[in-house]
């Protein structure tokens, strides 16, 4: 693999549109899913189906935060998933989306 | 690897342990065929068996690995670029969403082959060589094999390949020489990477000689601390953990749980060190095919349960080491439930020492090329040149390898 340029990842602003990056596929699992970057060969542990179902529909919401809400993320747990949607964003498994 | 993850109670060790719908690291050996005859290979490769899978084959079980998901396949063999089809099912592997990193000795990477393998996205080389120097590494690998795999190394850094894998088996022979392993791979811009000598195929004819000593495996472990990051080790030295600190990984022994082999004639192993007909779980070829085995065969059922610490159940480590590695037991005679025959506490040592009349299984198949020799003089004349989580946000420092 020649590695490509990479620009910096983005901070996770929960206030911003976000998506799932084109080159990553995720893969249901019981305790969550397993999520591939083919571009980076990186491979990530999501550990809650809730958290799939946050990365899955992202880009139907127009927050990251809605995208928590809609699945049902309770506010007290809010700070958890937004830490793991900034781990994501930070290893480029999710990007922020052109509104 | 990263996880991401909400806090929800659970160690991930754990899951994993109960096995996944499909495997998170998958090895498929393609040819038992190799132009190499290395004294430690797990697989006894040499000589091409008749009933290995065709290229058809092959693509339908690409094509079943596409449906379950693996992201990406550990391709190796034998030498695996030696079938005339291997760029075929390559490319046929990325057309169908399954990445390929594929262990080689280098022998085929033509600076054509660099070329193709720089422009692509989709594949990585793993290159095979266990020792910083020609003297260190022939000795196991063959005359010649080290000027063979640097000139490979020579070729896809002039391509423009930054961070293939460059593959050490770490031995008493070469732990020395991790730094100048280190530097080499630097110079290629490269990416080391370390593991763990296996007593299995023509390995267990050498690992009494070749196996690092207790000294060596805790200067092994200081290295990895101090100095091993960005260093890969396929989660090979979890048994290391029993001296302090777990080393990054998943640190549990994945073996029919996320990990597996499929060797060339589509027997399902669980895992790459242990090829024997104790550890076979199924064939891609009988009915449902590598799905039906993965998911429902009888020793992936059974290794998916809850295992018995048996004699290390005392021991205050056991969480750390997690009793070590199946396949170095099996292949040196110890029992499943004991502790591996490496154990930093030094009870494998005792445990071998008490085995008795305990016969060590043989591995089998064998397809080497020349009847197996059970002595090998592996002793370089000279001495080898000695220059040379769980948290609600887990960041460690692991790579799909």
């Amino acid at each position: 693999m020649t590695t490509t340029t990479t620009t910096p990842a983005p901070v996770y602003d929960p206030a911003r549109p976000w998506a799932l990056h084109p080159r990553v596929a995720l893969r249901p699992e019981s305790f969550g899913a397993l999520a591939y970057h083919f571009g980076t060969r990186r491979l990530s542990f999501l550990k809650s189906r809730t958290l799939l179902s946050v990365v899955e529909s992202l880009s139907d919401h127009p927050s990251g935060l809605a995208a928590c809400r809609a699945a049902g993320v309770p506010d007290e747990a809010l700070p958890a998933y937004e830490r793991a949607l900034a781990t994501l964003a930070d290893t480029g498994m999710i990007c922020e989306r052109v509104a | 690897m990263t996880l991401a993850a909400p806090d929800t109670g659970f160690r991930l060790v754990d899951r994993f342990e109960q096995g996944l719908d499909a495997p998170i690291c998958l090895t498929w050996e393609l040819t038992y065929a190799c132009n190499l005859a290395c004294v430690h290979c797990l697989s006894s490769s040499g000589r091409r068996d008749p009933r290995e899978l065709s290229t058809g084959e092959c693509k339908a079980l690409i094509d079943e690995f596409e449906r379950m998901q693996i992201f990406y396949v550990n391709i190796g063999g034998g030498e695996p670029t030696i079938r005339s089809d291997f760029w075929e099912l390559v490319d046929y592997a990325t057309d169908h969403h399954v990445g390929v990193k594929f262990s080689t000795n280098g022998s085929r990477i033509t600076e054509a082959v660099a070329d193709r393998l720089a422009a692509s996205d989709y594949v990585d080389v793993q290159l095979s060589l266990d020792g910083a120097t020609a003297e260190v590494n022939d000795a196991v690998r063959g005359e010649g094999s080290f000027a063979t795999a640097v000139t490979a190394m020579e070729r896809l850094a002039a391509a423009g390949f930054v961070g293939f894998k460059l593959s050490v088996v770490v031995t008493r022979h070469n732990v020395g020489q991790l730094d100048a392993f280190r530097a080499l791979a630097d110079r290629y811009g490269a990416q080391l990477r370390l593991t763990r000598l296996r007593p299995a195929g023509r390995g267990a004819d050498v690992w009494d000689e070749l196996h690092p000593t207790a000294d060596q495996q805790r200067e092994l472990y200081d290295w990895l601390v101090a100095r091993g990051e960005d260093v890969l080790t396929g989660d090979s030295f979890f048994h290391l953990a029993a001296y302090g600190d777990a080393l990054p990984g998943l640190n549990l022994c994945g073996a029919g749980r996320v990990v597996c082999l499929v060797d060339p004639v589509g027997d399902v192993y669980a895992c790459p060190f242990a090829i024997h007909r104790e550890f076979l779980a199924g064939n891609v070829r009988g009915p449902g095919g590598f799905t039906a085995v993965w998911r429902g065969s009888e020793l992936f059922t059974e290794l998916r349960s809850p295992q018995s610490a048996g004699a290390c159940a005392s021991c205050g480590h056991y969480d750390a080491c997690r009793g070590g590695c199946m396949a170095a037991k099996f292949f040196t005679g110890l029992p499943l439930d004991g502790p591996d025959p490496e154990c930093v506490l030094g009870h494998g040592e005792q445990a071998l020492g008490a085995r008795g009349a305990v016969v060590a299984p043989r591995p089998s198949p064998d397809h080497s090329a020349r009847p197996r020799r059970v002595a090998v003089a592996l002793t370089p004349t000279h001495r080898p040149d000695r220059r040379c989580d769980e948290r609600p946000l887990a960041g460690s420092a692991l790579r799909a390898e």
